[in-house]
């Protein structure tokens, strides 16, 4: 799975983990790794690589890594931001 | 901009409660502006709306005859407080007194009054009532809506429109009424105050957005400023709001601007349903209470307003930042019963 970076690159996220849609008006505050998933689909990766990479950076059972992004990847389809092909 | 602001407005729509009207933030917008020089005067149907005590916002403030009395009391309110304060423009921010000062457009404009309005025909189809009809013209889309006329009407109507619906006055108020018993009580306290038709109107699930415009008269959005309410008082209305950019409602609103040659000041207010269906909910014809964010953002157009009702072309930009943000807060103004007097018995009062 990939998503369309539009909606993405148009998020203005800070580096503290504040999220501001400006096509929405919602605001939202992620954790470090939820930063580091929305910095990775900025460039372009799926969601394979994206599990694959928190997996080599971070100690934690894969299958468990792999239901985190899972869930993470659901509320961002939800808010509209991944427009995925 | 187009000219210095050497001239005196006057504004209507000075109550600043939980539920404002504009006239407060119209005047900010106008004062604020580097350029200004102008006096304002305050125009208020009563006496203890809030904004009237702020003296550092208004220079005067007069009572004006409720527009029930007719034209012509309005007409010679108007000439007895133009002797004394020299209006250049006029910006009314009330939905109730548009048409009546639009329809006395010629005899203000013969007196040095400047105005720039909708037109009564432009009021008439935007109207809640007229709304379904002018969005069908235009390929729009409007929750499924009724016009009822007493409590049986509404019995039927809610029977297709089915539960939850909204209930709305004519002018101002909405609910939302979850079942029979909750329509009626509604329809009730609407009707007591600002009298049939009720519209009933099928409630959409989804976000609500905001855009304040303003059309120059010739079909052309002179600017605009989106913006999503991010708090909410128990009525409802907006506390908090940001500034966002959304092309749909951008979109309908330039659509509507050119189809109704739209003049003046409007807010247009949607549902995104949760379907990403938009649906216009109300075109307001006046600016809307948070229109000091679109000026905060840099889209100054109340003072535009005024430059297109002294005939200049006012030079607005139509880009501006999303994640401004606005957020009401209450205050308390010092006054003395000898204001409360003046305005009571001599029905003006006069600061600085």
């Amino acid at each position: 799975m990939t998503a369309s970076p539009k909606r993405l690159n148009a998020l203005a996220v800070s580096e503290s983990g504040f999220i501001f849609d400006p096509n929405t008006g919602q605001a939202f505050t992620t954790n470090e790794i939820g930063l580091e998933i929305i910095h990775l689909l900025k460039e372009g990766k799926t969601f394979e690589d994206i599990v694959s990479h928190i997996g080599e950076h971070y100690e934690a059972d894969r299958d468990l890594i792999y239901k985190d992004v899972a869930q993470f990847w659901g509320q961002m389809r939800n808010y509209g931001w991944l427009d995925e092909n | 901009m187009g000219g210095s602001m050497k001239i005196n407005v006057a504004v209507t729509g000075l109550n600043a409660s939980d539920n404002p009207a504009p006239g407060v933030a119209v005047i900010r917008c106008l004062k604020e502006e580097k350029d200004w020089s102008g006096k304002i005067i305050g125009l208020s149907y009563d006496a203890y709306e809030s904004g009237i005590f702020d003296s550092c916002l208004v220079d005067s403030v007069y009572l004006l005859p409720y527009p029930k009395e007719g034209k012509e009391a309005l007409l010679e309110r108007f000439r007895y407080i133009q002797q004394r304060e020299e209006i250049g423009v006029l910006l009314p921010t009330l939905d109730v007194e548009l048409k009546s000062f639009s329809d006395l457009e010629n005899e203000l404009s013969a007196m040095g009054i400047h105005t720039y309005l909708p037109s009564a025909e432009q009021l008439y189809r935007r109207e809640k009532k007229n709304l379904p009809e002018l969005a069908a013209k235009l390929g729009l889309s409007v929750p499924e809506s009724r016009t009822v006329y007493d409590l049986r009407d509404a019995e039927k109507a809610a029977e297709t429109l089915d539960f939850p619906l909204m209930v709305k006055g004519i002018f101002y108020e909405a609910y939302r009424a979850l079942n029979p018993a909750e329509l009626f009580s509604f329809i009730q306290v609407i009707t007591a105050r600002w009298g049939y038709p009720v519209i009933l109107q099928k409630y959409i699930p989804g976000e609500e957005y905001n855009l304040a415009g303003l059309g120059d008269g010739k079909g052309r959005l002179v600017s605009s400023v989106c913006m999503k309410k991010v708090l909410y008082t128990d009525k409802g209305k907006g506390w908090a709001g940001v500034s966002i950019h959304n092309r749909e409602l951008l979109w309908t609103a330039e659509r509507l601007t050119s189809h109704l040659k739209w003049r003046g000041g409007f807010e247009l207010e949607a549902i995104i349903s949760h379907q990403k269906k938009l649906y216009i909910i109300e075109i307001n014809p006046r600016f809307p209470a948070w229109i000091y964010l679109a000026k905060a953002c840099g889209i100054n157009l109340p003072r535009a307003c005024c430059e297109l009702a002294l005939g200049r072309k006012p030079k607005l930009p139509r880009n501006y930042k999303a994640g401004t943000m606005f957020v009401h807060y209450t205050t308390d103004l010092v006054a003395n019963v000898g204001q409360i007097d003046a305005l009571l018995t001599q029905r003006e009062i006069h600061y600085g």
